[in-house]
């Protein structure tokens, strides 16, 4: 999920150098800003909708696919907000940033897209009844008749060359990690409010060059908000979705710190829903094969271990050059999994120059 | 054996280095103007074209409310919604330290052409700053010092990508700036993606403004105008050029002859003729192309403001170094010094090997050659008077003017020949008789100088009998279209309802400014409605109509056009006029409409709300006694909008400061031209002044003084300069009256009565005088300083 912090950022702070200010301004103290607090109590759908006065928020969805040609497909729609201020505001003077990453894997191409919009005019936000997190044409839609709003979602996000239109009903119940939703990010005590939704059964439609696909599948949908940024000695992030075919699954990152220590985390998710979280040292992950990935090489082949629950498997990319060449770029894509479980899930991972 | 040739005849600007530096500066001078007006009319291009490409590289267009008003911010998010790449846009004025400024808001996340909005490899940069209030307003370093005094503005920096008099910013600021919250000027957006809910669903209210096309065509007559007169100036140097290489070639006859003598072959000296012009021009047109630079950089941020003001056509004011413009300067270069070489190797080639090595410099001019260049003269008039009824538009205008200025500048020498000789008969006298006699000797050698003199004399006459004609017609015709005291535009609906209230007893009279945007016969237009007024009827500058005019108005039974439509579509009194989703009306009246380029029409008031119910009704124009009381009132109880509430004396002054700029690059090109013509005439001076001596040492044994002599140089210089003037002045004239009734006509759509300036041409007069004498001045004071012996010497040379 780091990547999506650093992405968050890199909303505001665009990557030239004029923009060293304004990210050096932001890695000090969240003046103003809320800050995450234990023993929260999640309401909704209050807590699915925006919540402007924490610096940065996100609606992260993967969803691992296949289509009726028997091909394996991935799936990501993820709406960022970055605050400047802690406030919603009105009109294109709020202080409210909005960035849409859009992407769509198959086994031989990946394809992404981008938009970005201010708060305040209705380009994008969220809004509740029915609940929807939109980016001009992009849509996260409530389709749920009764029960929680995102019990039932319908996904639309297009590109240049690609769009998708996705249909998700939720098998299961919201999932919330560390704490009760309250997510610890480093050993200093950076936090974040974190659950997810990762009981999707999809139906829908990709658009690609080559023609329509109809596809089924799988999908997991992360909720995070945060105003607490990075610490300085934080290079990069791995970070797995994985559903096993147990129905079991896993959520885990391991935090690449510069003198080359890692800080991990994960949940483990029963089928029926019920979370452990295991903090720091319980995972790790260790890389078996780079790839030569837009000018630079990046473990495209992973050995995840959680001894814990007697976890030893491998996890392969689908395509290797799922990349994000997006203004913070990254590498996210579908993953297959062997070893002592098999199934699908998604990688993500950044910081690799 | 070419190469010892060459030696030979470079020697020859050993010898005299101040007519080389007389050759090199003149070929440099004619480059530079001509250079200078390639690279601002190729800057000008180049923007249109990044123009067009920062939108066309998503092959965005822009769009505006089709009443003309803004547009409100949910349009805009309804497009994006629909998934169609909009980006909005915020446009008004700032007013600072007495100044008008352009204030332009985008909005860096989505504006095409910025990295921001275009994705991918995220290379521009969105200062945060830009985007959080306050926010920066970014302007050219000039416009920066005038904006940093303003307490209620945002912090200002300098940027070279904006040009002067503009300011941009985030649409954040400029909204607030403008009082424009919830609402934007114009919104761009590409209209070629496929598959979307159509633009016309999604945003019925917009329409497509002019594109950038009509920006290319619009502005077409400005940059032909330019280069008229980069063409102008460059002839005028020809002359330089053409007159010092023939001198040039006089004076290195003997060692042509003895060259020939020697045995080098002609076609070596031929050859050397045309490398020497060759390596001239190309190190001269270097110089040019610099001098052409610098100018063009002088002149590019009133060339900008004048596109601005006068077409809305957007150019950097920055000026970058294109190929196109250097290749030509280089090349125009060569070709006019081969041109100006011609006739010597011609003369080389005709040249016996035993032929008198004199120098011809002042062979008598015979009649029969005068009286050529007077029918040549005469034919290039003539040829010029067709030019418009032989075909239409601007380039037959452009002839006119060409075959005008060419014809008169021929039949110069013939005329001053002529006034010479009716001179000589009229004098008495030894001395009178001498001085006019030498004059006519000299004529020849000087008629090229003089003829670029007159050239760009009768340049100057013209455009500014021009100018100054438009600016008389154009300060009468704001005074009488502006006759309200007071502008106001209201914030919306319900406030322009309480204004009306309020105003209808504490003002005259109020009198709805209400247009809308419409297609005009196949182009875009706008159509205003007229409140039955006496303000209207007493003050609105007509050129012409029929009886009962404003009442037919009224009854929504006529329509006025405005002269550009009637001049385009060749309408007529009387004609039916189809309005647009209404019904034809009768053409009543045609009304002057200076400054806009679009076409436009008068209807009633009733008509124009009957037509369009849905028009804007917020602007209005008040009538009253005593503005300022009636403003003080208005802004106490009101909260209108930035800019809601004008007087008429702000917009005279903005109008007036528009034109002022329109025309101040014309007046720049004007005052250069006219010294390229006086150095034409030093170098003539002083080049002539060397070989004249054999002339004058007979008069100086006679008896008179070196002084005398010198002087008698200043007065013919003067002389001439004066009989050039008046030839010029007629010249002038004519232009001046091309300009107004043909080329204003098709470049710009009016036309405008010719006004007369005689204390102008009396100043132009003394200048030309002046730099006459100037002129004369070193070649004088050589001569009356010269010593004795010198004199003495040319009887004792054989020659």
């Amino acid at each position: 999920m780091m990547i999506r912090l650093f992405a968050a950022l890199a909303l505001i702070a665009a990557g030239a150098p004029a923009m060293a200010q304004g990210f050096a301004g932001l890695g000090t103290e969240a003046e103003g800003f809320a800050a995450p607090e234990r023993g929260y109590q999640f309401e909704f759908p209050r807590d699915h909708l925006a919540h402007p006065q924490y610096r940065i928020e996100w609606w992260y969805l993967t969803a691992n696919l296949t289509g009726e040609d028997g091909r394996e497909y991935g799936v990501q729609w993820t709406l960022f907000r970055s605050a400047l201020a802690p406030q919603a505001g009105a009109g294109f003077s709020a202080p409210q940033l909005w960035m849409g990453h859009a992407g769509l894997t198959t086994p031989d191409a990946h394809f992404h897209a981008e938009r970005l919009a201010r708060g305040g005019v209705g380009q994008a936000g969220t809004q509740a009844d029915p609940f929807s997190a939109y980016i001009d044409e992009w849509e996260m839609r409530s389709t749920a008749a009764d029960g929680d709003a995102l019990d039932a979602l319908s996904l639309f996000a297009r590109g240049e060359q690609f769009s998708y239109r996705l249909d998700l009903a939720a098998e299961g119940p919201l999932v919330f990690h560390g704490e009760d939703g309250y997510s610890v990010k480093s050993a200093a005590g950076q936090a974040s409010y974190y659950y997810s939704q990762p009981f999707y059964a999809v139906d829908g439609v990709l658009d690609l060059p080559g023609g329509e696909v109809a596809v089924t599948g799988t999908a997991w949908l992360d909720r995070e908000w945060s105003s607490q940024p990075l610490s300085e000695n934080q290079d990069g992030w791995d970070w797995v979705s994985l559903n096993f075919e147990t129905g079991e699954k896993l959520m885990g990152f391991q935090l690449r710190q510069s003198e080359g220590s890692v800080y991990t985390y994960a949940s483990w998710i029963e089928p029926g829903g019920s979370l452990t979280a295991f903090e720091d040292g319980a995972l790790t992950m260790t890389p078996l094969e780079s790839a030569a990935v837009a000018g630079r090489e990046v473990p495209v082949r992973w050995r995840v271990e959680l001894p814990a629950r007697d976890l030893d498997v491998e996890v392969d990319a689908v395509f290797d050059q799922s990349w994000m060449a997006t203004r913070f770029a990254y590498w996210e894509g579908p993953v297959r999994i062997t070893g002592s479980h098999g199934g699908r899930g998604y990688l993500e991972m950044t910081g690799y120059e | 054996m070419i190469w010892r040739v060459l030696l030979t005849l470079a020697a020859h600007w050993r010898r005299h280095a101040g007519q080389f530096a007389t050759l090199f500066v003149g070929l440099a001078l004619a480059v530079g103007l001509w250079t200078s007006v390639q690279a601002i009319n190729a800057e000008a291009r180049a923007s249109y074209d990044a123009a067009s490409a920062a939108l066309g590289g998503a092959g965005a267009q822009r769009y505006e409310a089709v009443d003309g008003m803004p547009i409100p911010v949910a349009v805009y998010a309804a497009l994006r919604r629909a998934g169609w790449a909009a980006s909005p846009v915020v446009e008004g004025e700032l007013e600072a330290g007495g100044a008008v400024y352009t204030l332009t808001g985008i909005d860096p996340l989505t504006a095409p052409g910025s990295a921001m909005g275009a994705g991918g490899d995220g290379e521009g940069a969105l200062a945060l700053a830009f985007i959080t209030a306050p926010g920066v307003l970014l302007a050219a370093p000039e416009t920066v010092e005038a904006l940093q005094g303003e307490p209620r503005l945002p912090p200002v920096e300098a940027s070279a990508q904006v040009e002067p008099g503009a300011v941009l910013t985030d649409i954040a600021t400029a909204q607030r700036l403008l009082g424009l919250e919830g609402e934007v000027s114009a919104i761009l957006i590409d209209p070629s993606r496929q598959g979307l809910r159509p633009l016309d669903a999604v945003a019925p209210q917009l329409a497509q403004a002019g594109g950038e096309g009509d920006v290319a065509r619009l502005t077409n007559s400005f940059h032909l105008n330019l280069t008229a007169f980069g063409f102008l100036s460059f002839a005028v140097g020809l002359f330089i050029v053409y007159a010092a290489i023939g001198l040039a070639f006089e004076q290195r006859r003997a060692s042509l002859r003895t060259l020939r003598a020697l045995g080098a072959p002609l076609w070596s000296l031929i050859a050397a003729f045309v490398l020497e012009a060759v390596v001239l021009a190309l190190a001269a047109g270097l110089a040019g192309v610099l001098l052409g630079y610098g100018v063009a950089s002088a002149l590019l941020p009133d060339v900008a403001a004048t596109l601005r003001g006068l077409y809305g056509a957007d150019v950097g004011g920055g000026l970058t170094v294109r190929p196109g413009w250097i290749v030509s300067g280089l090349a125009i270069a060569v070709i006019g010094a081969l041109a100006a070489t011609a006739q010597s190797v011609r003369r080389a080639a005709a040249m016996g090997l035993l032929a008198s090595a004199r120098p011809r410099a002042w062979a008598r001019a015979s009649t029969r050659r005068l009286g050529l260049q007077a029918v040549g003269g005469l034919a290039f008039i003539f040829a010029g008077l067709a030019a418009p009824e032989l075909g239409d538009g601007i380039v037959a205008g452009f002839m006119l003017l060409g075959g005008l200025l060419l014809g008169a500048a021929l039949l110069l020498p013939p005329a001053l020949a002529l006034v010479l000789a009716g001179l000589q008969r009229a004098v008495s006298g030894a001395a009178a008789d001498w001085f006019l006699a030498d004059t006519r000797q000299q004529l020849p050698s000087l008629s090229l100088a003089l003829m670029a003199l007159m050239l760009a004399l009768a340049a100057n006459l013209g455009v500014g009998t021009m100018v100054g004609s438009f600016r008389a017609t154009f300060t009468g015709w704001l005074d009488q279209r502006l006759a309200a005291e007071v502008y106001v535009t209201a914030r919306d609906e319900a406030q322009a309802r309480e204004l009306r209230a309020f105003l209808e007893t504490e003002a005259d009279a109020m009198l709805p400014i209400w247009e809308t945007r419409r297609e005009l016969l196949g182009a875009p237009g706008e159509i205003y409605g007229v409140a039955d007024h006496a303000t209207y009827r007493d003050n609105w500058p007509l050129l012409t109509a029929q009886n009962g005019a404003w009442d037919a108005v009224a009854a929504g039974e006529g329509v006025m056009v405005n002269e550009q439509l009637w001049r385009r579509e060749d309408l007529r009194l009387g004609q039916a006029f189809p309005v647009p989703g209404g019904p034809e009306l009768s053409i009543v009246a045609v009304y002057s409409d200076y400054g806009n380029p679009r076409g436009q029409i008068l209807i009633g008031i009733d008509r124009l709300t009957e037509l369009y119910p849905d028009v804007s009704r917020l602007r209005y124009a008040v009538r009253t006694e005593d503005p300022d009381t009636l403003m003080e009132a208005v802004r106490a109880r009101f909260d209108l909008p930035r800019g809601g509430l004008v007087d008429q004396q702000s917009v005279k002054r903005f109008s007036l400061s528009v034109f002022e700029r329109t025309f101040a690059v014309t007046g720049a090109l004007n005052v250069l031209t006219l010294g390229v013509a006086a150095f034409a005439m030093f170098a003539s001076l002083t080049t002539l002044a060397s070989m004249r001596l054999p002339q004058l040492a007979p008069v100086w044994a006679l008896g008179m003084t070196r002084k005398t002599l010198a002087r008698l140089e200043l007065a013919r210089a003067a002389a001439l300069a004066a009989l050039t003037f008046l030839a010029a002045l007629p010249a002038g004239l004519a232009l001046a009256w091309a300009l107004l009734a043909v080329v204003n006509v098709e470049a710009f759509g009016w036309r405008l009565p010719l006004h007369l300036f005689p204390l102008d041409w009396l100043r132009l007069f003394a200048l030309a005088l002046a730099a006459a004498v100037l002129a004369a001045l070193l070649p004088a004071r050589r001569l009356s300083s010269r010593p004795p012996r010198a004199f003495l010497a040319v009887f004792a040379q054989e020659r």
